[in-house]
């Protein structure tokens, strides 16, 4: 029985296998270097502790948070590690940060969990109720919310915000969660699965200061770039878009209720606009490298300028397709008279927030494993998305509540916090979510890259048949709301 | 250089493949699996590679006061025991039931809660802990546990395994010795009334391996507080338990060492408890286990025709209050074995 899937294995496993064995002889070197300079008890010397996470962003923040407040992990020794300064805000910034996140109920759970929520409601964020999703070939849009407005979809939150209020609350946690900020991790020394000769029992940290710290699980929360992840060689499956995104703080020509979040298909790219006051949006513009560049040089007037023309103008439509959208239209209401929902349009921008205008390239990654022995990655470290659907933060949100209650469970039952067993669900679990995420994800962002007549019509109807549909559309927002 | 070339060229054959088990609708259960495999695949890999790297690491090491065979030996071993999917994989994954069936009982009996440490403040005995594989976890939990093995090459790997976890190193001890001897000890040293006696013992795989069985619990109510727990598990003598225990685990499957068990030292769970009852305990519940080889994971079940778990509490001295426990705990006890154990 084990020997047959052994053989499937053997097909299956020939990348892997072939990978990992260069990997061991590239790490077995310096880890049998520290061994000789580390026998006999000197690795009793460096403290140990049960769980260090790498990097404080938001999804690293939570993580600590979260494990500092688990009952069952109560009195395990948690270290934060973060590499730029502690990000105190005594007081909400005036203008606002172009990088927000899109908080779903279900990331929103978990920040009440930890008590982070109540600080960022008491600082700033913006529930939208409504999103509007629509085409620049075609009239046809789809339109999500819950409940007819009664409820909030999600809140738009500005990162420094997540991160001030993550922050505040690992401070009352000090008995339970260490953070060290300021503190560069130069190296990693893993240990072997079982206890082999010569082999380290943790996983050893090695910080700038010269410091070691060692661990008996590591969780990885240091972003696309991740050091954990590339100095464990595990692959990632990676494509860039050829694309960049333009963020802005957009100023909005009157007050609205601005609960609404806006995006709009265009051939080059998606453009969005997510509500962060009843005057202000931020803008996330996908385009071209080469567009996105003039987007930058562009006077504050022409950028308003296209920006409205972004959302406004109607030069990619075609008659053919309005033709066979609105026939298509015509007979599904006739069938479901009541379903679908009406057009409201974007409010109109009238400024842009003074020196708020960024680029950064966008990608797609996905580690082709999530875990090692004593190691776990979370976040983008992990997974990183296209923004397109507010998802990045989210899942990385979901990992840290995944974790957290599969690493409660393991204390609870007296297990090793780094055995191979609850890493191994972990990682299925989630991969089983993020994968799917990401292919929807990617597929939105592929069918609508193109003006092809074809898939135009295709989408067109498809998305349509979906708007008549509010069972099928509870489905998708129950998915990306988890 | 060319290595990293390779790896993403294998990286990329790896991930064509792995769209199309994605394609195929591949049970993730059964890629989870696969990916295990793979890691102790891995594993044997490093040891292999360690294997040839021995001479030199020998060189260095007998430069120290440590006798380098010794350790060896106690390291292969070592290897061995904590091997989560070697010979003894079984025995880690019935850790799932054993502990919180273990913690559970305890949290019934005794109710003071730490947090983090629901076992915190407790004295446990492991009688024939073996590699330390299930005093670790009760270690964990905040018990203060004491293993005892008679065979001194299994307790010099826990020994060596536990060292290594600060958290361990105040609260689990081992020593080569058997129940027996622990037990005269008690009654030839300082005889003060439970200052050294144990909370609750634990007997797990063990008495399916024991000669006499009637000395055995004479000895675990000696070393055991009045009130205290004593936790079994051990193999049914039915005709199933010798099909599965003997002819398929250990000659078909060979999921544990065959010569491991002998059909003739099981005992059923009735004559278990007829035992106990004589011997000052009574039995609080019992639940059969079932391990499932496909999957490698133990699941509790209502059938005791294999595998059971057994929990058993010492009565206390006073022969009236014997007599009022007794009445006293017989609805407890029923409770106990309906009640399903969480988990």
């Amino acid at each position: 029985m084990h020997r047959l899937t052994r053989a499937t294995l053997a097909f299956n496993g020939l990348g892997r296998c072939f990978v990992a064995e260069k990997q061991v002889s590239a790490i077995k070197i310096p880890s049998r270097g520290l061994v000789c300079a580390e026998h006999g008890d000197d690795y009793s010397k460096h403290e140990v502790y049960d769980v260090i996470i790498s990097g404080g962003g938001m999804v690293g923040s939570a993580m600590a948070c979260s494990l500092g407040m688990d009952p069952n992990l109560d009195g395990k020794k948690i270290l934060l590690l973060e590499a730029g300064k502690k990000k105190v805000m005594d007081k909400v910034p005036d203008t606002y940060s172009t990088r927000v996140s899109s908080i779903s109920p279900g990331s929103t759970t978990l920040l009440s969990g930890v008590g982070a929520w109540e600080h960022i409601t008491k600082m700033r964020c913006k529930p939208y109720k409504r999103m509007q999703v629509w085409d620049a070939c075609s009239d046809v849009l789809i339109t999500f919310d819950k409940d007819n407005l009664q409820d909030e979809m999600a809140h738009i939150v500005e990162n420094d915000i997540v991160v001030a209020a993550l922050t505040k609350q690992l401070d009352s946690l000090s008995d339970n969660v260490q953070v060290k900020y300021r503190s560069k991790v130069v190296g990693y020394a893993w240990p072997m699965p079982h206890q082999a000769e010569n082999s380290i029992p943790w996983v050893k940290v090695t910080l700038a200061s010269g410091e070691s710290v060692q661990t008996k699980l590591l969780i990885g929360a240091d972003g696309p770039n991740s050091m954990v992840r590339q100095e464990l060689g595990i692959p990632t499956v990676k494509w860039n878009y050829d694309q960049s995104a333009v963020v802005a703080v957009l100023h909005l020509s009157e007050p609205t209720e601005n609960n609404v979040a806006w995006q709009r298909f265009l051939p080059s790219g998606p453009i969005a606009l997510l509500p962060l006051s009843d005057t202000e949006s931020s803008l996330v513009w996908s385009t071209s490298h080469q567009q996105a560049e003039e987007l930058l040089q562009l006077d504050e007037e022409s950028f308003v300028d296209a920006v409205n023309s972004a959302f406004w103008s109607n030069e990619n439509q075609s008659e053919l397709i309005e033709t066979a959208g609105s026939l298509f239209r015509s007979t599904l209401s006739a069938i479901m008279p009541s379903a679908g929902s009406p057009r409201q349009l974007p409010p109109s921008v009238a400024g842009v927030g003074p020196k708020t205008r960024v680029m950064f390239p966008l990608g797609t990654g996905h580690a082709a494993e999530y875990i090692r022995h004593r190691v776990a990655l979370i976040g983008d470290a992990a997974h990183r998305v296209h923004p397109l659907a507010g998802q990045g933060a989210n899942l990385g949100f979901g990992d840290v509540a995944c974790l957290t209650r599969l690493l409660s469970r393991a204390a609870f039952d007296g297990k090793d916090l780094g055995a191979i067993q609850h890493l191994l669900e972990y990682e299925t679990e989630r991969q089983r979510h993020n994968l799917a995420m990401m292919a929807a994800i990617d597929l939105m962002k592929r069918l609508y890259s193109t003006n092809a007549a074809p898939v135009v019509l295709l989408r067109t109807f498809g998305v349509q048949a979906t708007n008549m549909v509010p069972a099928l559309k509870e489905q998708i927002m129950a998915f990306a709301s988890k | 250089m060319y290595a990293n070339k390779l790896n993403r060229l294998m990286l990329g054959l790896f991930i064509r493949h792995a769209t199309a088990v994605g394609r195929s609708a591949f049970s993730w259960t059964a890629a989870c699996k696969q990916r295990t495999l793979w890691l102790q695949r891995r594993a044997c890999l490093k040891t292999h590679q360690h294997v040839v790297t021995c001479p030199t690491s020998a060189r260095s090491a007998s430069q120290t006061t440590v006798d380098p065979d010794e350790v060896r030996k106690f390291q292969s071993l070592a290897g061995k025991w904590w091997d989560e999917q070697g010979e003894f994989a079984a025995l880690h994954a019935l850790n799932d039931l054993r502990v919180p069936f273990i913690r559970d009982n305890l949290l019934n009996v005794h109710r003071a809660r730490h947090r983090g440490k629901p076992l915190g403040g407790l004295r446990i005995l492991d009688v024939g802990c073996g590699g330390g594989l299930l005093t670790e976890p009760l270690g964990r939990l905040g018990a203060n546990v004491l293993g005892i093995d008679p065979v001194g090459n299994s307790v010099g790997t826990a020994e060596l395994h536990s060292s290594i976890d600060p958290d361990l190193r105040n609260r689990v001890s081992y020593r080569a010795s058997t129940l027996e001897e622990l037990s005269a000890e008690r009654t030839g040293g300082q005889e003060e009334q439970g200052a050294d006696h144990f909370d609750a013992i634990v007997a797990s795989e063990v008495v399916e391996h024991l000669a006499d069985l009637e000395t055995f619990a004479s000895c675990c109510n000696h070393v055991l507080k009045p009130g205290g727990s004593l936790f079994i598990t051990t193999l049914n003598k039915t005709n199933l338990s010798y099909a599965l225990a003997i002819v398929v685990a250990e000659q078909l499957l060979h999921i544990v060492p065959s010569g491991t068990h002998d059909w003739e030292k099981f005992i059923s769970p009735v004559d278990l408890e007829r035992l106990l009852e004589s011997n000052g305990f009574s039995v609080q519940s019992v639940q059969g286990m079932l391990y499932n080889p496909a999957s490698g994971a133990w699941s509790w079940t209502n059938s005791t025709a294999i595998n059971y778990a057994l929990h058993a509490v010492k009565v206390r001295d006073d022969p009236h209050a014997d007599q009022a426990e007794d009445g006293g705990s017989h609805p407890e006890g029923h409770a106990g074995a309906t009640a399903e154990p969480n988990n």
